[in-house]
């Protein structure tokens, strides 16, 4: 694990909204989030039902299983950080229980990954305080 | 009877011709293309009371009042991307239907190219809550077209080939224009021999990285009618978000698809009524995505459309005359070349590169990201 320090790629600022997803992923479990009034599903973590605006909340597990929604092999990136870890592959995942969030495809050739491709999450501890989840062939 | 359709007028257009302009900042871009379309216009600089700028700072529209000694009663300084100068015409055309202004100036200007600026390749940005569930993964804006283009193979089957089509369609418009970046034609074979930057996408299906500028004069047609040039009518128009949702977004719904069928509507015209289209080419599976958004095709079937030489001058429904931002210029923003090109084609004053008996054109701006959050504002724009 990089120190906060080298670690040179975009870190997120965790929030009042997004610090239990964060924290989550730190113990290498992954939530999101359902309306407690509508039942709305919902990805990224907000404070508030973006269908209802309800303030109920209720956190709920993930699998971690689902599968590539749609990717790229990125080639090009001069940030520090990713230029070193050309190519990479960028993705969005749709979890099995049904929201879809960015992530990478790790753990296999970029050749491998196809749409439709199974996945799994793996936790990948990138700072003391920063888990991020990225995805492998299941 | 609308209160803003057909009642305002584009009555000044101007292209900067520079593409490479290192000794120059942005703001004298600016200014440079306000005289230019000032003068298109026959107005002074002393008749403008409504400025719309972008891409000059969170606050910079203050900073080019001050560079123009300005002082506008009605000021916009949209940031919606590339499409926003699109988006400044709708609010323009609003504002001076409903008599907030009387002559609005857009402008822009950019030295994206001579700063070196890594514009679609660049880290991702993280400033707002939705970045921070996607700037950690590395998307550079390449690779957020790149997501839908792949979906879009996926599920349709659309080929490199098709993609490759538009951007040697785009090339050779260019070649007709005497002020585009790259006018050498290409083949599809090129297009597949460059580089992949983010696959599916390659180099030559990516937008030029140059310098420019460009600014617009509008006002009542009322007033058009007393100026120099022939007015160019806004007939009607719209604009649309698309972006993650609450996680379950549909990477082809785009935004062209609500803000193009409500601008044609508003206008009263109909996809065969239209003799051009200017739609911004970021990239090629823009294109692709914004005809079959804007109704041209249906979903699925752009490849197919856009080919056969049917977005090329003489075909059904010409795209770009200019060479777009694939061929001719793309400073990081280029919303306003758009509605300058429709101006100039419905003015037919385009030389070899004119659409013949053009009467109709429609415009329509994307800006950020596609495959995160992108917006759309189409203007469908019609000879008085």
């Amino acid at each position: 694990m990089a120190d906060a320090k080298s670690y040179r790629k975009p870190l997120p600022r965790i929030d009042e909204e997004s610090r239990g997803y964060w924290e989550a992923l730190a113990r290498h479990e992954l939530y999101f989030q359902r309306c407690r009034d509508c039942g709305t599903k919902r990805f990224y973590p907000r404070a508030l039902c973006p269908a209802c605006l309800s303030a109920g909340t209720e956190w709920v597990r993930a699998s971690g299983r689902g599968s590539v929604y749609s990717f790229t092999v990125t080639y090009q990136n001069q940030a520090p950080g990713f230029r070193e870890e050309l190519p990479y592959v960028l993705a969005i995942v749709e979890l099995a229980e049904g929201p879809r969030l960015m992530t990478n495809i790790v753990g296999c050739p970029p050749e491998q990954v196809r749409i439709g491709l199974p996945v799994e999450v793996v936790f990948d501890d990138v700072t003391p305080e920063v888990t991020l989840a990225k995805f492998r062939p299941a | 009877m609308s209160a803003i359709w057909g009642k305002t007028a584009v009555v000044g257009a101007y292209e900067h011709p520079t593409r490479f302009a290192p000794e120059k900042t942005a703001y004298q871009l600016h200014a440079e293309s306000a005289r230019g379309a000032l003068e298109d216009a026959g107005l002074t600089i002393s008749d403008v009371d409504g400025l719309f700028t972008s891409g000059v700072g969170p606050i910079g529209i203050m900073s080019l009042a001050n560079h123009l000694n300005l002082r506008p009663c009605y000021l916009d300084s949209q940031a919606i991307g590339g499409s926003s100068f699109v988006s400044h015409c709708l609010h323009a055309a609003a504002a001076l239907a409903a008599g907030l202004c009387s002559v609005a100036l857009v402008t822009y200007g950019s030295t994206a190219a001579s700063e070196r600026f890594a514009i679609g390749t660049g880290g991702g940005f993280l400033m707002d809550p939705p970045d921070a569930f996607e700037a950690p993964f590395g998307p550079t804006i390449v690779g957020s077209y790149a997501l839908v283009a792949q979906r879009h193979m996926h599920d349709y089957g659309t080929t490199s080939e098709q993609l490759a089509e538009i951007a040697v369609t785009m090339r050779k418009h260019a070649g007709l224009n005497p002020h585009a970046k790259y006018r050498e034609p290409i083949t599809v074979e090129d297009v597949l021999a460059s580089r992949v930057i983010s696959s599916p996408l390659h180099l030559l299906d990516c937008c030029v990285i140059s310098d420019g500028g460009g600014a617009l004069v509008l006002a009542s047609l009322e007033r058009a009618r007393d100026l120099r040039g022939p007015p160019v009518v806004i007939l009607g128009g719209a604009e649309a978000v698309r972006h993650s949702e609450a996680g379950g977004r549909d990477l082809l719904d785009v935004a062209a698809s609500q803000s193009g069928p409500l601008a044609l509507a508003r206008a009263g015209v109909r996809h065969a009524d239209v003799d051009l289209c200017a739609v911004y080419d970021s990239y090629t599976i823009t294109v692709l995505t914004t005809l079959e958004g804007l109704g041209f095709c249906r979903p699925g079937e752009g490849g197919a459309f856009a080919g056969g030489g049917r977005i090329a001058l003489g075909g059904a429904l010409p795209v770009n005359p200019d060479g777009g931002g694939l061929s001719s210029n793309h400073p990081g923003m280029r919303g306003i070349f758009l509605v300058i090109e429709a101006t100039r084609q419905l003015h037919g004053e385009c030389g070899p590169r004119q659409v013949k008996d053009a009467e109709i054109a429609l415009v329509h701006g994307t800006g950020g990201m596609l495959g995160q959050r992108h917006s759309g504002v189409t203007l469908v724009l019609g000879r008085a």
